[in-house]
């Protein structure tokens, strides 16, 4: 099988007078295994339903392979579709559900058994061809709506997220799967998220989408460690954010003045000159929390006073929320990497010391004046 | 269903079995006991056992008669139900159930006959249809719409269209429109989609609707009476004027009781051909009730 281009450009499709999608534009490349991540009601489905034949954009164009396929209605699109709810035929056995389009193309019994028999097996259901839909279970079912989206070949294969009927554990277990199939049939996976830990752990790279809009495209590190957006930053993993203005700029080390915080060092890509108005944002995990004040041997640490307001301990991490001395709470996070590690000696109530060097945070939204 | 054994149960039963025995049971007794009788001078019977009605049912205007009501009531539910497919799919997708669904029933508040009736002032040498035309300069002299088949077969799917649009609704509401998506997804064209997918799927509502029009089409007595015309005869206007004109009762029963039996072995072929849990048993004791009222009841 060989994957396909598919060229979005400036699509947009409204509903009444809401705007589901608003002048999207994304280019995905062969092969890619590409996600779609945004919130319920971002218009991650319409997208996918518009790229599937389901729906015609208002405006826009797109071109599967340089080709424009709007006009193309669903059954005449080398793409195939495994929706949210599986949509398998409750009155075909699984063996016929996943042989319904060949069937469709009167291919003849013998290849077309042997054509089920290798899908099935593609995702490990062999056993269960003679069940009806019912009698599986969840993750199941999933499986059997990949195997019959897969047995025409598409070039794009298009997931409405797939794995959100499923419990946390089957979740990772069916991750990994879709990604072993994806190595394996190679064509071009678009997978639609809301959940970012998902996107981001098997993504060539991922659009975040929000209110209609694609905010940002890039590989799942990029999307993580440089958001270009406060509601990127916000929605991707957890985050300490805050409004501020650049103060001092000496080449790539800028210096913030946040309110409620104090002045911040933070390196940039580009030189971001004094009196920016910027976010600035720093993961938890980023933060060292300490009961000492750390030796100012480095001038470059940033380093702010609070008290422990709530330790959330969970195994192999301690989450603290730490309150400042101006009212702000900072999110940290603390592994526990080695067995040495006796868990949090760090107690409620107690006065700490949160740093982080400046390379470990990041501006967000930079309004050059 | 499985009905759990609780111990009011037969208590709670029995109002349905009263009314069960004496308004259907008791009547197709009779009728059957009837059937099995010499016939009275003026109507009426006599109570001695003889087959005489079952012989007179050889008769070959009976025999012509019984035939084309087969044709007629397997043509007008044929049409029924291709009109009633479309029309349920439009109300389970629509936006505005609560209206149509209103529409559908709206009729049901004028009397049977009456709507019937204004069928006539349509289709009538002096109705709507011929007026217009010849209003028109179209026709000098009126074309004969009423009494004949074509009339009937009109207004009896006119009549029963409800009762096949409100079950092929109901099951079609409750069917997920997604999978026809996933048809087209996997290369079905558009018709190929609901052949292959939606009708499966919406297989009871179609044996309710095709059972709620064929059984009281076949026994239908007021609408080939009013526009059928010689020509538009059914068995239940032979019954009819077994009753009342000849006055021969038991001959009026043995017809009542072909219609009974061909209504209730073709919901009973019918049901044996659903293999799949299509119709569940208390649709099948409905309609088997149905069709038995139809036959003997027939209007
Ligand atoms: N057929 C439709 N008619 C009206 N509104 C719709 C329709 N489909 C989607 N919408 C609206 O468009 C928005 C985006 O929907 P959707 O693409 O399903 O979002 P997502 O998949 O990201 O949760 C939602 O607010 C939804 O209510
Ligand atoms: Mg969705």
């Amino acid at each position: 099988m060989n994957g396909s281009d598919v060229t979005i450009s400036r699509v947009g499709k409204s509903f009444g007078s809401f705007a589901a999608l608003d002048d999207v534009s994304l280019d995905i490349r062969k092969g890619e295994f590409f996600s779609l991540l945004g919130p319920s009601g971002c218009g991650k489905t319409t997208l996918l339903r518009i790229l599937g034949g389901f729906e015609v954009p208002d405006e826009g164009t797109v071109a599967i392979d340089g080709v424009d396929v709007v006009g193309l209605s669903a059954d005449k699109r080398r793409t195939n579709t495994v929706f949210q709810s599986y949509a398998l035929f409750p009155h075909l056995s699984i063996f016929e559900n996943v042989a319904f389009p060949l069937r469709l193309r009167k291919v003849p019994p013998k290849v077309l058994s042997s054509r089920v028999k290798d899908y099935l097996a593609l995702v490990q259901l062999e056993a269960h061809a003679d069940k009806m839909p019912a009698q599986l279970s969840g993750g199941q079912k999933q499986r059997v709506a990949i195997a019959r989206a897969l047995i025409n070949e598409p070039s794009v294969l298009l997931l409405d997220e797939p794995l959100s009927a499923l419990d946390a554990k089957l979740r990772q277990h069916m991750l990994v799967e879709l990604d072993s199939i994806h190595d394996k049939v190679g064509i071009t996976f678009i997978y639609v998220t809301h959940d970012q830990g998902e996107a981001l752990s098997v993504s060539d790279r991922i659009a975040v989408m929000n209110q209609g809009k694609v905010l940002q495209v890039g590989p799942p590190h990029e999307i993580y460690e440089d958001p270009a957006t406060d509601f990127v930053a916000r929605f991707i993993g957890e985050t300490n954010l805050f409004r501020g203005a650049v103060v001092r700029s000496e080449g790539l080390l800028a210096t913030v003045a946040i309110p409620e915080v104090g002045e911040v060092l933070v390196t940039t890509d580009d030189p971001v000159p004094a009196g920016s108005s910027v976010s600035f944002a720093v993961r938890p995990e980023k933060i060292r929390i300490a009961a000492q004040k750390p030796a100012a041997a480095r001038k470059d640490l940033n380093v702010v006073k609070g008290a422990v307001d709530e330790p959330i301990y969970s195994g192999f991490q301690t989450k603290f929320y730490v309150r400042t001395e101006k009212g702000v709470t900072f999110k940290v996070f603390k592994q526990h990497a080695d067995y040495s590690d006796k868990g949090p000696e760090i107690k409620w109530r107690q006065e700490v010391f949160l740093s982080w060097s400046a390379e470990d945070g990041t501006l967000v939204e930079v309004a050059r004046p | 269903m499985t009905a759990r054994p609780t111990k009011g149960g037969a208590l709670y039963a029995l109002p349905n079995a009263l009314w069960l025995t004496f308004f259907f049971l008791a009547p197709l007794l009779i009728i059957v006991a009837y059937s099995f009788m010499k016939k009275g001078l003026y109507g009426g019977v006599e109570n001695e056992f003889s087959l005489r009605a079952y012989a007179l049912l050889a008769n070959a205007g009976i025999v012509k008669v019984a035939f084309r009501t087969l044709l007629v009531a397997l043509a007008a539910t044929a049409l029924t139900i291709l009109i009633a497919l479309p029309v349920g799919y439009n109300m389970a997708r629509s936006k505005n159930q609560t209206l149509k669904l209103f529409l559908v029933i709206v009729p049901f508040w004028t009397n049977f006959l009456i709507r019937i009736y204004a069928w006539i002032a349509i289709l009538g040498n002096e109705g709507t249809i011929n007026g217009f035309l010849r209003s028109v300069g179209l026709i000098s002299d009126p074309i004969h719409l009423m009494y004949n088949q074509g009339a009937v077969i009109l207004v009896l799917v006119y009549m029963y269209l409800p009762y096949a649009v409100l079950p092929l609704f109901s099951t079609m509401d409750k069917f997920d429109f997604i999978l026809l998506d996933a048809a087209r997804d996997l290369g079905a064209g558009k018709l190929e989609s609901i052949v292959k997918v939606m009708l499966p799927n919406v297989r009871s509502g179609l044996v309710t609707a095709v059972l709620f029009t064929f059984i009281p089409i076949f026994g239908a007595y007021a609408v080939p009476l009013l526009v059928g015309g010689k020509d538009g005869y059914m068995l239940g206007n032979v019954i009819a004027d077994q009753v009342m004109k000849v006055r021969d009762w038991p001959f009026a029963s043995s017809i009542s009781m072909v219609v009974t039996f061909v209504s209730t072995i073709g919901v009973l072929l019918f049901l044996a051909r659903q293999k799949r849990p299509g119709v569940s048993k208390e649709q099948a004791a409905a309609l088997a009730a149905e069709a038995a009222v139809a036959a003997g009841g027939g209007r």
